[in-house]
């Protein structure tokens, strides 16, 4: 009893604000203008089939990039010094305090034609290389934006790891890969899980980072979702439907991810 | 149980505080006038000029203003059609004001409270959008045109041609909104800005379609950055952003192409919900007295509706053709009004399928294929060998 009273706080917000809105997309996705049932928002939706396609592909490519790259930073900081892990940590956290806005603003700078990067380029003579308002720039801008939420979790499983099990695996004959393979990546499955989902989910459904660094060529969900919100049709039926399809196409995949791991931490994942 | 008791006990007290704290405000009599206009739009008093803001506080002591901006005139839309606020003055363009008194959004505005309404303009009263001008006041004008970098151009532009022309590959830039880019692509195919015709919408969204290989962004506010530092040779936009991007950078200049333009009115309105509305008709009446608009128009660098303004100005800035264009250029160009919804839908839906175009993707839906198939074998080989 007592226990579920603390918990009250937390059940009306997330009565207020969880359970309300997603009550709210369903009912919109399934209304008609003048009230009625309706499957016809969710028809209108196959239409833009090859955005949804481009926005999942660029969020996976985003979310590899981030674990191959976080994999090992997280593994070398889990076994290195106490006071080396601190400033390490700090400095992955670091740039998060700013706002998230600049620093996509930021790249935008860097990548132009007439950027940092192409004038840095220039006194060498190579280049200009298009790089802005690329498929790839966008992709850039997810892998650096959300980074951390794949080493930070990754990084906290494996602190937990006993080391002695890797000595164990590596006095027992198992070359290097094999102890990765073996014992580092199941032991580390919770993390990988998580931080794919934190990566995974955001890069999906962004919008800015594709208006800023995709020039507003490369199309996303976000972006579509955004437009019936605030476009000019302003056709909130349509746009609850399209949130409601990512939302399933999200619990889907992270079903599939989650299962790779079901009794270790269920229902962490969602 | 106590403690659950307490608990609510203090959930009632925060709201009996709330209650209680709304009468302590009214007794001072201070009325808050809620303000929601563009980002930009009025003068605040950053680089000495008249923070306008402030002198009405003045004036009136027992009003307090606050000011609140928006991007595009679709979220000002989405905002009062979700109901999740309520304004007393909001300052829309011409279309949207006309779909705004469709709707019946708007309140009749008492012009006994705005005597200042007489320095208007005789061509800005009764306008397209506003027939009997009962709901709007205007606040600026301009047109849209060509923006470029005369380093990078060096042919004279005259024409919307030049958006398509793909000598400047990569240099152009885009309206990203679906009314100013079909508006341009209109005038240049020698259509009527407001077509709701289906055949002529269709090609011109080819029209714009054909234009993405040359184009390189699709931008509303990144134009700043981009013309002023010359990262884009050439781009549409409104003459009065011309006037700041040029401060940033002398060589960009500015021309209205021959086949006509969009001209624009931004007017203010009172939206209905509106709850102190004599207050936001002396604003309105404020904005209107002829050193306040002028200030205005110094800061914002758009065109004034107001005669009293106007007769300040030197004879440089009426005479170079950017912010007060030729009677020609004025006769040639088209206002918007609103379109039907279906038919705005159906431009939406274009507009998507226009940005949308040109990725290849059928090598993308292999590519996801072939994730989802990896990921599942994966998933498959692991139980398998787990359950072993």
């Amino acid at each position: 009893m007592k226990n579920k009273m603390t918990a009250f706080p937390y059940l009306i917000w997330m009565a207020m604000f969880i359970i309300i809105p997603l009550v709210l997309v369903v009912y919109f996705t399934f209304a008609s203008e003048d009230g009625g049932f309706t499957l016809d928002n969710i028809v209108k939706i196959s239409q833009y089939t090859p955005i949804f396609i481009k926005s999942i592909n660029l969020a996976i490519i985003a979310t590899l990039i981030c674990f191959v790259l976080a994999y090992p930073i997280a593994y070398i900081l889990s076994r290195s010094t106490e006071h080396y892990q601190r400033t390490m940590i700090l400095l992955i956290m670091l740039p998060m305090w700013m706002n998230f806005l600049l620093r996509t603003y930021g790249w935008m700078t860097l990548l132009e034609n007439e950027g940092l990067i192409n004038k840095f380029l220039s006194i060498f003579h190579i280049g200009p290389f298009q790089m802005i308002n690329t498929a790839g720039a966008v992709v850039l801008g997810m892998v650096y934006n959300y980074l951390p939420f794949m080493i930070l979790p990754l990084y906290s499983v494996m602190t937990k790891i006993d080391y002695s099990m890797i000595e164990a695996a590596q006095d027992l004959g198992c070359n290097p890969v094999k102890v990765i393979l073996k014992v580092l990546m199941p032991l580390s499955l919770p993390g990988i899980i998580t931080g794919v989902t934190m990566v995974f989910v955001p890069s999906v459904s962004t919008f800015i980072i594709s208006r800023m660094l995709g020039g507003g060529q490369n199309m996303l969900i976000g972006d579509l979702i955004e437009q019936q919100f605030i476009g000019s049709t302003y056709n909130p039926y349509v746009g609850s439907a399209m949130s409601l399809i990512l939302m399933v196409i999200m619990l889907i995949i992270m079903g599939i991810m989650s299962s790779f791991d079901d009794d270790e931490m269920e229902g962490i994942v969602i | 149980m106590k403690k659950w008791i307490a608990l609510c006990a203090a959930f009632l007290l925060c709201f009996t505080c709330v209650k209680t704290g709304a009468p302590v405000v009214q007794a001072k009599e201070k009325v808050t006038l809620k303000v929601y206009n563009w980002g930009e739009y009025i003068s605040d008093g950053s680089d000495d000029s008249l923070d306008v803001i402030k002198e009405f506080e003045k004036r009136f002591p027992d009003i307090k203003v606050s000011y609140t901006t928006y991007a595009t005139n679709e979220e000002l839309y989405a905002k009062l059609r979700s109901g999740s606020a309520n304004y007393d003055v909001i300052i829309p363009s011409d279309y949207m004001i006309s779909r705004m008194i469709e709707e019946d959004m708007l309140e009749k505005l008492d012009f006994n409270n705005i005597p200042n309404f007489e320095a208007i303009s005789e061509e800005f009263k009764n306008p397209a959008y506003d027939p009997t001008n009962e709901y709007s006041i205007p606040y600026t004008w301009g047109t849209v045109g060509i923006i470029y970098n005369t380093t990078m151009v060096e042919e004279e532009v005259d024409s919307w041609d030049i958006l398509w022309d793909p000598e400047y590959t990569n240099q152009i830039l885009m309206f990203n909104n679906s009314r100013d880019a079909f508006g341009i692509a209109e005038k240049l195919l020698g259509y009527s800005q407001n077509t709701t015709d289906i055949e002529e919408l269709n090609a011109v969204a080819e029209k714009l379609k054909e234009q993405k290989i040359v184009l390189q962004a699709y931008v509303m506010d990144e134009i700043f950055d981009k013309m002023s530092s010359g990262e884009a040779a050439i781009a549409p936009y409104y003459a009065g952003d011309f006037l700041i991007m040029q401060e940033d950078n002398p060589d960009l200049a500015f021309a209205v192409p021959k086949e006509g333009t969009n001209l624009f009115i931004d007017a203010m309105v009172i939206p209905k919900g509106c709850e102190h509305k004599e207050e936001a008709e002396r604003f309105i009446n404020f904005l209107l007295e002829p050193d306040i608009g002028l200030a205005n128009i110094e800061f914002i660098g758009y065109s004034t509706p107001l005669d009293t303004v106007k007769e300040q100005l030197g004879e440089d800035v009426l005479n170079d053709g950017i912010s007060y264009p030729s009677e020609e250029v004025i006769a040639n160009s088209e206002s918007f009004v609103n379109l039907p919804t279906d038919v705005n839908r159906y431009i939406d839906e274009l507009w998507v399928d226009i940005r949308a175009s040109g990725s290849s993707s059928v090598w993308e839906l292999v590519f996801l294929i072939v994730v989802i198939i990896g990921l599942g074998g994966a998933l498959i080989v692991y139980l398998r060998r787990r359950n072993r």
